[in-house]
């Protein structure tokens, strides 16, 4: 009996962990579920409690669903380009050919830059005078455009430079599940006389579907929290077209001095995440389930 | 062994236009930055003549060494505290099943779901009242405890795989968990912590979130701060910009030449499988 409890004694290593991640996760949660109905502007002492009325305000503000669709698109765009490029470049780059070390490496190179600096270089890509890509268009006869002149168009373009900044994350986890495919699947279904892209359909992408759940779910995480790209690109402008939850979150609580509401899109962003994740993380581990 | 196969050949240049297409941004920061203002020409075209003047005007005006530096002291002291804490952490979780741990566990990768910005309002009246803000420990202690579920999931994961017959056979021996732990735990775990000291460093290198809202005096400013400068003052001097903004990506972008294999090893083990 006395050996089992010196045992239990080491679970006293997992104590600093746990008090720092109360201290500084779950103790602010919890504080900003107060905040989140108050009237709060973020600096003064006094503040008073006004209910539900940061929620109510939600649900008809104009700013906040243009926030919300836009979320969404950051999200389930990104992951959807994220997902068919990582795995043509995986499906690419899995045999030995030579160039083949070069190209995963600079896939997945401007992942080391931070985002709101690859939105920085990427201005150098999409402004309207003198921009990279104008050049180009120039070049070709067209009429230059101010890309990010208007918000839709500035939110897809944002997703894009999203996606293809975080693509070899996706190539990588790709390529570690395609390893684990046996060679001897493929060469069976080729003898059968399967064309590639049935074998693509009806082998790779099954046996897949673990590495493909992992991906889409870091992806659609990653793209529905996005910031710094956009902050550095049109700063939720023009107006607040390209506004993700983030960016109004960051908004509201600097520039517009609105802490009490800022706090309530917070914490309405964990849980729309949350549920989003583990909605999407179910259903395509049920689907793997299925298949085999 | 001669006749490489033709497939490879149209591989080869497949790759070729892929490498081309991701490189495109950073040729344009790069060609930007060897470019005097005089210089008008298509960004495409290389510069007239090189004019490294614009790195020395970005770390003057930028003072992006002393950014540099204050970035390094969040970096390490936040990494130090990451790894020292959830080594120990994951000790227990992994070797001592039980259902209270189980849940303990559970809740710790949890965490990892809660976004930054979703706290940033409470947290940031937290550091207010604790005096925290405009030092560096507060940003240091709120990186270190953000990124601790995912270097604690590493851990875990890295420690399961071990053979528990190892601690078994120590402990016959006389030795207690805690010295299987220094003994024959830690001295095991360096390729994972490779993997966590890589994973979390960049993220914290990179990190803007906290920096922004933690260090606001200048003197306590870190590169991604540093940076902001340039492109939201007017943006005049684009080359000054963009020569910034290659000495702030430089580090971890040799860093991760230099140590390839790592980073692709620590993108594997920070995947939540």
């Amino acid at each position: 009996m006395k050996k089992k409890k010196a045992e239990h004694l080491i679970n006293l290593l997992y104590i600093p962990a746990i008090i720092l991640l109360i201290l500084f996760v779950i103790y602010p949660l919890i504080s900003g579920i107060q905040i989140s109905f108050t009237n709060w502007n973020g600096y003064s002492a006094k503040y008073s409690y006004v209910g539900f009325e940061n929620y109510k305000k939600m649900f008809t503000d104009k700013m906040f669903y243009t926030a919300l669709k836009n979320t969404l698109i950051y999200g389930v765009g990104s992951t959807v380009i994220q997902t068919i490029l990582g795995l043509a470049y995986a499906l690419l780059l899995q045999k030995k050919f030579p160039g083949r070390t070069l190209a995963r490496v600079i896939i997945y190179l401007p992942a080391m830059i931070a985002s709101l600096i690859m939105g920085y270089i990427c201005y150098f890509l999409v402004q309207y005078n003198n921009g990279a890509i104008n050049d180009i268009v120039i070049l070709f006869g067209g009429t230059p455009q101010d890309w990010m002149a208007d918000g839709k168009r500035a939110v897809w373009i944002i997703t894009i430079i999203n996606a293809i900044q975080f693509v070899g994350k996706t190539m990588i986890i790709m390529i570690a599940g395609l390893q684990g495919i046996p060679d001897s699947y493929q060469e069976a279904a080729a003898i059968d006389g399967a064309t590639y892209l049935q074998r693509l359909q009806h082998i790779t992408i099954p046996l897949l579907l673990p590495a493909i759940t992992t991906s889409v779910v870091l992806n659609l995480i990653g793209g529905l929290k996005l910031f710094g790209i956009i902050l550095s690109t049109t700063s939720g402008g023009p107006g607040y077209s390209s506004h993700s939850l983030s960016t109004l979150i960051n908004y509201l609580y600097f520039q517009n001095q609105n802490a009490g509401y800022s706090a309530s899109v917070g914490l309405f962003m964990f849980i729309f995440i949350m549920f989003i994740s583990i909605f999407v993380r179910g259903y395509l581990e049920r689907k793997a389930d299925e298949l085999c | 062994m001669l006749n490489r196969k033709k497939s490879d050949y149209v591989k080869t240049l497949v790759a070729g236009l892929i490498i081309l297409f991701h490189l495109a941004p950073l040729y344009i920061l790069c060609n930007m930055s060897l470019k005097s203002i005089s210089d008008t020409g298509s960004k495409w075209a290389l510069p007239k003549s090189l004019y490294f003047q614009n790195f020395i005007t970005a770390a003057d005006v930028g003072n992006l060494f002393l950014a540099l530096k204050n970035t390094l002291v969040v970096v390490v002291f936040s990494v130090l505290i990451i790894v020292m804490i959830s080594a120990m952490a994951a000790y227990p979780l992994s070797r001592l099943v039980s259902s209270t741990n189980k849940m303990i566990l559970g809740f710790i990768v949890g965490i990892m779901m809660i976004p930054q910005l979703s706290i940033l309002v409470p947290l940031y009246k937290e550091l207010v009242a604790i005096k925290g803000i405009n030092h560096f420990w507060g940003v240091i202690i709120v990186s270190a405890t953000f990124n601790l579920p995912m270097a604690i999931y590493m851990y875990t994961n890295f420690i399961s795989s071990i053979p528990k017959e190892l601690d078994e056979a120590a402990m016959i021996d006389g030795c207690s968990r805690l010295s299987v732990f220094y003994r024959i735990i830690l001295p095991s775990l360096k390729p994972v912590t490779a993997s966590v000291i890589i994973w979390t460093s960049v993220g914290i290198w990179n990190d803007y979130q906290f920096q922004l809202y933690f260090l606001q005096k200048p003197k306590l400013q870190t590169i991604t701060l540093a940076i902001t400068k340039f492109f939201t003052d007017s943006r005049t001097d684009m080359g000054a910009a963009a020569a910034a903004a290659i000495i702030v990506v430089l580090p971890t972008v040799l860093m991760y030449i230099l140590l390839q294999k790592q980073f692709v090893q620590g993108a594997m083990d920070s995947a939540v499988k």
